[in-house]
């Protein structure tokens, strides 16, 4: 008898796409190779889904897999030769911690197999009966569905983990992501990327209102993002020289807009220089003063590029929640970060008026100012770190 | 240029140590419960240690415990002689201890015990009245600091000792001694346990003792059971590196003459230089002629201590905000707090701990760096 683990893998969305289907496809095939390299595994496309066999260690490659952006489930199957009996003795193997009521599923898309689809469900579902008294069948809302395949292989599985979705990271282009440390931006980047967009992070640096430790919490928020693929590199930008003179210099109400407007102005000088199409940010409408509607025309109109803010429309609890699931919340919420509250003005401007910002901004060099802090920009490839 | 003046977080280990442990680990390996007669030097290693810090306390070498460190050798103190009791009962603690005592006295409380904590005065120095006014009430067990390791203050060991035996004559007397070991004279005389640690004292990590008193009558129960070393107290097998690396320390420190007086005049020269760059800047706790000779703590009005400490690290120089084992947590100083410093001002501290090793140099660099960040993040006062 001839039985290996394999991982079948379902793609969701990407079977929506028309001409364009290989190449996203090809995307994903290859991320699921990167996923699963540590592992020795082989992968391959076949009948509209992915196959991943001969890993080292099949429950941490199902758990990879699963991290892959455009992955809809993956179950782990036996795969064995296309034989009745030795098909109901891997389903009875499958069945045998299994207790309360079962469904077997049954398909053939090799035709020449008998018996057919039909016979073969009664067939197994009969032999498993039989072998485990714990087991009652329930063919409308059974609590185990064992799924029987028969394709150039036979494939026993029951039940799929539903993955992560989305699209293969890769086939949407580079956007760059404004990560703080906070809750919010690693959840933003996150959902953008969940969508096949590679991205890159900016942070903003105000030594010594923020320490070294700060910094290096971002660069773990990082790492954790850029687990799902493709591993994500920091812009760190130095900023305390810009919030100083804003400080110094700017009507008090504004100092949040204004600083607001330098990130963004920087940002998308850095994201053109790294290629990137888009700014990311995590801000969602009403959260703080800088997060109202008018604030963000404000700070929207300093930049050409479309600036994503995928958590506009969610509640805090949601985004803590999405956190929580993704893994960057416990990081988050190390209390290193929030040094600058020296700069946040005591009666933030809610509602801003353009140009009386353009007007305070005018007092200082903003230019200069921008260009100091982009020279002065650290990119940091935390996996290239001793 | 770099100062480090964070001495009291930790030290960095001399040559001699380093070397005393790199000889202890490549030829003195040895298990000293092993038979044979190498085993047996590595036991003599041991005593020699046990008989220096007993030698520095006026204790006897058979009433010191090799621990892990100063939380450890508190632990073991505070809970290991209150398990040895019956039944819970009351206990004293002074309110600006280290985490390492007021979490132990957590757990007596979470266990029944009555904890009373005794306040201290705005220089940080316990409060007599109020330790008279406990001790009528017949505690268990009563635990204040040698030195307090946020602001120096100072405990006078041997009036602390006469009280608690006047007043509360079966009491036993726990005294943290990590910040004053070596560096304030100090005798067990009256006291049952003093704890110390090694890395304070340009020592290695990982290695403390806890000495007791006189009549050792004291019972104390094991918190750690296995081979029966330290006489049962504190089973695993000797840490035999850092005992040697503590050895050469104690050592050292001895051979530099009146500790005490090189740092008095370390501490003076720091905060003469400190005032003269940043004339607003105030002390918390006792004033710097007096308290331990080596900790300083100082209030930069309006930038907040963590400010203060990051830029400061930018020049090289490294201080710290309070207890190093708490940094980690953002929350204005308990100890600072208990000594009735308001919230806003207790934020602005800066530690500065010396060594006698600390040069004029790093002193007067730490000073001058102080008072030029603190001449430039002063103007960005929270409005």
């Amino acid at each position: 008898m001839n039985v290996r683990d394999v991982l079948l893998v379902r793609f969701g969305e990407v079977h929506l796409k028309g001409l364009n289907r290989p190449y996203f496809l090809r995307k994903l095939v290859e991320n699921v190779k990167f996923a699963v390299k540590p592992l020795d595994g082989h992968v391959w496309l076949s009948d509209g889904r992915i196959y991943v066999s001969g890993t080292s260690d099949v429950e941490a490659a199902k758990e990879k897999v699963c991290r892959v952006f455009g992955v809809y489930s993956v179950s782990l199957a036996k795969e064995l030769d296309k034989n009745l009996d030795e098909i109901a003795r891997a389903a009875i193997e499958v069945a045998t911690p299994l207790s309360g009521t079962f469904k077997v599923e049954a398909r053939r898309s090799d035709k020449r197999f008998q018996p057919d689809s039909m016979g073969l469900g009664r067939e197994i579902g009969g032999r498993i009966l039989d072998a485990n008294p714990n087991l009652k069948v329930d063919v409308h809302n059974p609590d185990h569905r064992i799924s029987v395949e028969v394709r150039d292989m036979a494939y026993v599985y029951c039940g799929e983990t539903i993955a992560v979705g989305g699209m293969p990271l890769g086939t949407g282009g580079r956007a760059a992501l404004l990560l703080s440390g906070g809750i919010d931006s690693p959840v933003a980047g996150y959902q953008i990327m969940r969508r096949g967009v590679t991205i890159r992070a900016i942070h903003f640096y105000s030594f010594p209102y923020t320490s070294e430790r700060a910094k290096q919490k971002v660069i773990d928020l990082a790492a954790i993002l850029g687990a799902y693929g493709g591993g994500m590199p920091v812009d760190v930008v130095p900023f305390t020289k810009i919030q100083m003179e804003i400080h110094e210099k700017c009507p008090d109400e504004f100092g949040t807009l204004i600083m607001r407007r330098f990130m963004m102005k920087i940002t998308e000088k850095l994201a053109k220089r790294r290629g990137c199409l888009a700014l990311v940010t995590g801000e969602d409408l009403g959260q703080v003063a800088s997060q109202t509607m008018e604030a963000l025309a404000v700070t929207d109109c300093v930049v050409d590029m479309p600036v994503f803010r995928p958590l506009i429309g969610l509640d805090k609890l949601e985004i803590t929640q999405m956190a929580t699931r993704i893994g960057t919340y416990q990081t988050s919420i190390l209390p290193y970060e929030d040094c600058c509250t020296v700069f946040t003005p005591r009666h933030p401007s809610t509602k801003p008026h353009l140009p009386d910002i353009e007007k305070a901004e005018a007092l200082l060099d903003c230019d200069a100012l921008i260009d100091e802090a982009v020279e002065g920009t650290e990119e940091i490839k935390y996996w290239e770190q001793p | 240029m770099n100062a480090y003046l964070d001495n009291s977080a930790t030290t960095r280990p001399t040559d001699g140590v380093i070397e005393a442990m790199a000889l202890s680990m490549r030829d003195g390996y040895f298990n000293p419960s092993s038979q044979y007669a190498p085993a047996l030097e590595a036991e003599k290693a041991i005593r020699a240690c046990r008989e220096a810090v007993a030698r520095a306390v006026g204790a006897q070498p058979e009433n010191v415990y090799f621990t892990s460190g100063g939380t450890e050798a508190n632990n073991l103190s505070i809970l290991g002689s209150m398990a040895a009791r019956r039944a819970p009962a009351r206990v004293a603690v002074s309110a600006t201890e280290h985490p390492s005592v007021l979490a132990a006295y957590d757990e007596l409380r979470a266990q029944g015990f009555e904890v009373a904590v005794l306040p201290v005065d705005r220089e940080g120095q316990l409060d007599w009245g109020a330790l008279d006014a406990e001790l009528s009430k017949g505690p268990a067990l009563v635990s204040a600091m040698q030195v307090n390791n946020e602001t120096g203050a100072l405990l006078d060991v041997a009036r602390f000792a006469s009280r608690v035996r006047a007043l509360a004559p079966d009491a036993l007397i726990h005294v943290d001694g990590v910040q004053g070991f070596l560096r304030v004279p100090f005798s067990i005389r009256g006291v049952d346990f003093y704890t110390l640690s090694g890395h304070k004292l340009h020592g290695p990590k990982g290695i403390g003792a806890l000495v007791m008193g006189g009549n050792a009558r004291v019972h104390v129960k094991p918190r750690q059971l296995g081979g029966g070393q330290e006489k049962g107290l504190r089973s695993g097998t000797e840490n035999t590196p850092g005992i040697a690396g503590l050895c050469r320390a104690i050592g050292e420190m001895q051979s530099l003459g009146d500790v005490q007086a090189i740092l008095r005049e370390k501490k003076l020269r720091l905060w003469a230089a400190i005032r003269e760059a940043a004339p607003q800047a105030v002390v918390f706790g006792p004033a710097p002629e007096g308290g331990a000779p080596h900790i300083l703590n100082v209030g930069f009005p309006g930038v907040r201590g963590e400010v203060m400490l990051h830029a400061l690290e930018g020049d090289g120089v490294y201080v710290s905000t309070g207890s190093a084992c708490s940094s980690k947590k953002r929350k204005v100083s308990p100890v600072l707090l208990a000594m009735g410093i308001p919230a806003e001002d207790a934020e602005c501290a800066i530690r500065f701990s010396l060594s006698p090793r600390t040069t004029d140099g790093e002193i007067d660099y730490a000073a001058e760096r102080a008072g030029a960040q603190y001449a430039v993040l002063s103007k960005f006062w929270r409005r």
